[in-house]
């Protein structure tokens, strides 16, 4: 390990864990706020649930390589775009999320909403001032599972030419050089442990009944 | 009411959090021309950048993005704003990223290229192969000045194999072709400079094929997975391992003078900067790059700015 | 596309010879079973202990903490560490590192599967069991084991997912299976062979789990099958870490 490296290269280090971020993190964004729609629906509606879930479970199946190669041929975008790399991931996201957001919502006890129906609240106001704060700990815990799933994934976007932290473990394979190697393994765990915490620091702000059991 | 809000908070949060500064655009593919006109199946009318940003590609070897380094930095030294590309993959793969706009400069192989473009290419001397190759590129692509330096695939056995089976050249190791096993990168089973003409020109076909990336072909050979590779001429592992290098009598891999690729558009903005790197280009100083790349593990783009001073290029 | 797919899939003489499809699909179900075994071997039995005898529970988590090492650089690492072991014309520089790496990713959703089933099972069942007599052993065989069937389950299914979907990138190192279908139509710019095979991929995933599914309704207890366990499950998801972990499906690659 030639610690020099880190400090030599640090400017550069810091850029690709941005373009990681980007590419792990948007697709966090936009899956969760397509996710919540849809896990609402697949709750709600009884005979979606089955397409919904299935759905989004055979979306997951689809190995992450073909996913991003198979993207430029489907929106028509160049082959070295982050917008693949992006799409790709929010759909990972989403298969991931419909089913936790669906599965949140039904756990959430009956009493609650019975007695904030019985208060007045109307359908809506009920959903986000009740249901989804209550079901938020569960959403927040299959985000995470998507946060590191996803910046785990993103690092196999290297192999298809778009700029991540995974490039230094490409660049290292290719020299069989170690130093790279351990710089893209241990950046691209920080970066998972970063979005672990902030997730995890962001749902005790909202969740403030809960106390101290986000394990 | 108060949950309500905190609600929308998370979404917000959550949004500022995940982006960050808000003037970088993830959706924006990051470079000029893409987003534009050509699709990935149109060749004509591909896109160009507007003048200014030049992207130099780069394949999934070191030595491609050593050159894309010393492009990138020799245009750079002329105040053009370029910069090179993390490494796209094969050929296949980073000729599609310049024909729709995402990469303007490409270095290429005269041979390698022209086989590429036209499976019947007889050329082979440098000269010949260079004029052919002009005659067979995309309307809106060129080739600037080709260079002394010259990166041939080559077929290259071990010592212990070259003595065991008494190999001189690829027509050698056809006679022997079912024990022989080799490693090369995936894309050398379908290439014209691959399987398909070692079977064409020397009646050549393997017991068995090892579909590696670029280290990994070295240490299949050196451990014995394979017993013979597809390197490339300059890769310094060759000399370090006492690997032999096969004669090719029917010159399947021709020649092939390291040769910038451009689009059209772009030619005037690169063409005197590059062809200054094509004049100082020699295989023996690309060979010594390659090595401190390869083997001294220096980055590709310290090297690059190194010979670009010592050269009087930047 | 689809029609370049479909022949591509019909074509019968892409399903033979080494490089057939055929081999390829073998060669991967191989490659993932005997991961899922060796994995399987290793972390049911130690959940179980760690929750049984509730020792070492840190175990778990580390376990957990696995989940954030890119599967990638595992796998490069991994080649890079053990490939120059092997000399020979032989698979194995290509084969243990892969199935090492797949082995290690297949830990985690079993060994919190196996953890959490086994911890959540009703204490009520267990006291009685006690009650009635049964030694340490008994209680775990006969009461906590098939209590915990339905976790056991949910583990193995996370983790034959993410073994099927992960084993197409060891192509990268030189494996065999679907994952050489990616490789190559990637390099060769074979959009028809790199999307059929993704299919496959899927394909395969979803068989599995079916099958996985139907034996589960076989062995698990009908009793367990209700909508109850897995409402009390969700409700208490966030509080154990390994439910958290197990959510619907795992990281993967």
């Amino acid at each position: 390990m030639d610690w020099s490296y880190v400090s030599d290269h640090w400017s550069q280090i810091m850029e690709r864990a941005w373009q990681h971020t980007i590419l792990a993190g948007v697709p966090l964004v936009l899956g969760l706020l397509i996710a919540l729609p849809l896990g609402w629906l697949a709750a709600r509606v009884r005979w979606l649930k089955p397409p919904l879930l299935g759905g989004s479970g055979l979306l997951y199946t689809i190995p992450s390589l073909a996913l991003f190669v198979l993207m430029p041929v489907v929106l028509g975008t160049s082959i070295i775009a982050r917008v693949n790399v992006i799409v790709a991931m929010t759909i990972y996201t989403l298969a991931l999320l419909v089913r936790t957001v669906a599965d949140a919502l039904e756990a959430v006890p009956n009493a609650a909403t019975q007695a904030a129906t019985a208060m007045g609240y109307a359908p809506a106001r009920r959903f986000l001032a009740v249901d989804l704060p209550l079901a938020t700990p569960v959403i927040a815990s299959g985000l995470r599972v998507a946060a590191v799933s996803n910046v785990s994934i993103v690092s196999v976007a290297s192999l298809i030419g778009v700029s991540n932290l995974g490039i230094y473990l490409t660049s290292g394979y290719d020299r069989q050089y170690w130093t790279e190697i351990w710089v893209g393994l241990v950046s691209c765990i920080l970066l998972a442990i970063v979005f672990d915490v902030i997730i995890q620091v962001v749902t005790r702000l909202l969740t403030p009944w809960q106390k101290a059991c986000v394990a | 009411m108060k949950r309500t809000l905190m609600a929308l908070a998370a979404v917000v949060t959550l949004t500022v959090t995940g982006c960050g500064g808000g003037d970088d655009n993830p959706l924006q593919s990051g470079t000029g021309g893409g987003a534009g006109g050509g699709s990935a199946s149109s060749g004509a009318g591909g896109g160009s950048a507007p003048a200014g940003a030049i992207k130099v590609g780069a394949a999934d070897f070191p030595e491609s993005q050593l050159l894309a380094q010393l492009y990138a930095g020799a245009l750079k030294a002329k105040g053009v704003n370029a910069s090179a590309t993390d490494p796209i993959g094969a050929r296949e793969a980073y000729l599609t990223a310049l024909k729709d706009g995402s990469i303007q400069v490409m270095p290429e192989y005269t041979g390698s290229l022209l086989t590429y473009l036209d499976k019947s290419a007889t050329a082979k001397d440098p000269d010949q192969v260079y004029a052919a190759l002009k005659t067979k590129l995309p309307a809106n692509q060129v080739v600037l000045d080709k260079s002394a330096a010259e990166d041939k695939n080559s077929m290259v056995v071990s010592k212990k194999t070259a003595d065991k089976y008494q190999l001189k050249s690829i027509a050698d190791l056809a006679k022997h072709q079912n024990d022989i096993t080799v490693a090369a990168p995936p894309e050398f089973k379908g290439r014209e400079q691959g399987l398909v003409g070692l079977k064409s020109a020397y009646g050549f076909t393997p017991k068995s094929f090892r579909p590696l990336k670029s280290s990994a072909v070295v240490q299949a050979l050196k451990n014995g997975q394979a017993d013979a590779a597809n390197i490339f001429s300059t890769d310094p592992a060759i000399a370090e391992n006492n690997f032999v290098v096969l004669d090719d009598p029917k010159k399947l891999f021709g020649s092939d003078n390291i040769v910038p690729l451009v689009a059209k558009a772009n030619e005037s903005q690169v063409s005197a900067a590059l062809n200054a790197v094509q004049a100082k280009l020699t295989t023996q100083n690309l060979s010594e790059m390659l090595k401190q790349v390869t083997v001294d593990k220096k980055d590709p783009d310290k090297v690059a700015e190194d010979f670009l001073k010592q050269q009087g290029l930047a | 596309m689809i029609n370049q797919i479909w022949t591509w899939l019909t074509d019968g003489a892409n399903w033979s010879g080494d490089d057939g499809i055929t081999h390829r699909l073998v060669q991967h179900l191989w490659y993932s079973g005997l991961s899922l075994l060796i994995a399987g071997v290793i972390a049911l039995p130690l959940g179980t202990w760690i929750a049984h005898s509730g020792r070492a529970s840190w175990l778990v988590t580390a376990a957990n903490s696995l989940r954030a090492v890119p599967s990638l650089g595992l796998l490069f690492a991994a080649s890079m560490l053990l490939s120059s072991k092997f000399t020979g014309d032989t698979d194995l520089p290509y084969l243990v590192p892969s199935i090492i790496v797949l082995t290690i990713l297949a830990i985690p959703p079993l060994l919190a599967g196996a953890y959490s089933g086994v911890r959540e099972v009703d204490p009520a069942a267990r006291d009685a069991a006690r009650g009635m007599g049964m030694t340490g052993g008994e209680v775990l065989r006969q009461v906590e084991l098939p209590n915990a069937l339905p976790l056991i389950f949910s583990g193995l299914r996370s983790a034959t997912l993410q073994v099927i979907a992960t084993a197409t990138i060891a192509a990268y190192i030189g494996l065999g299976g679907l994952g050489a279908f990616l490789r190559d139509g990637i390099a060769l710019n074979e959009y028809d062979a790199a999307a059929g095979a993704s299919v496959l991929v899927a394909v395969l995933a979803l068989a599995a789990d079916l099958l996985l599914g139907v034996v589960q309704r076989l062995v698990v207890s009908p009793g367990l099958r209700t909508t109850r366990t897995r409402t009390r499950r969700n409700r208490r998801a966030d509080a154990t870490p390994a439910a958290a972990a197990l959510g619907p499906t795992n990281a993967r690659s």
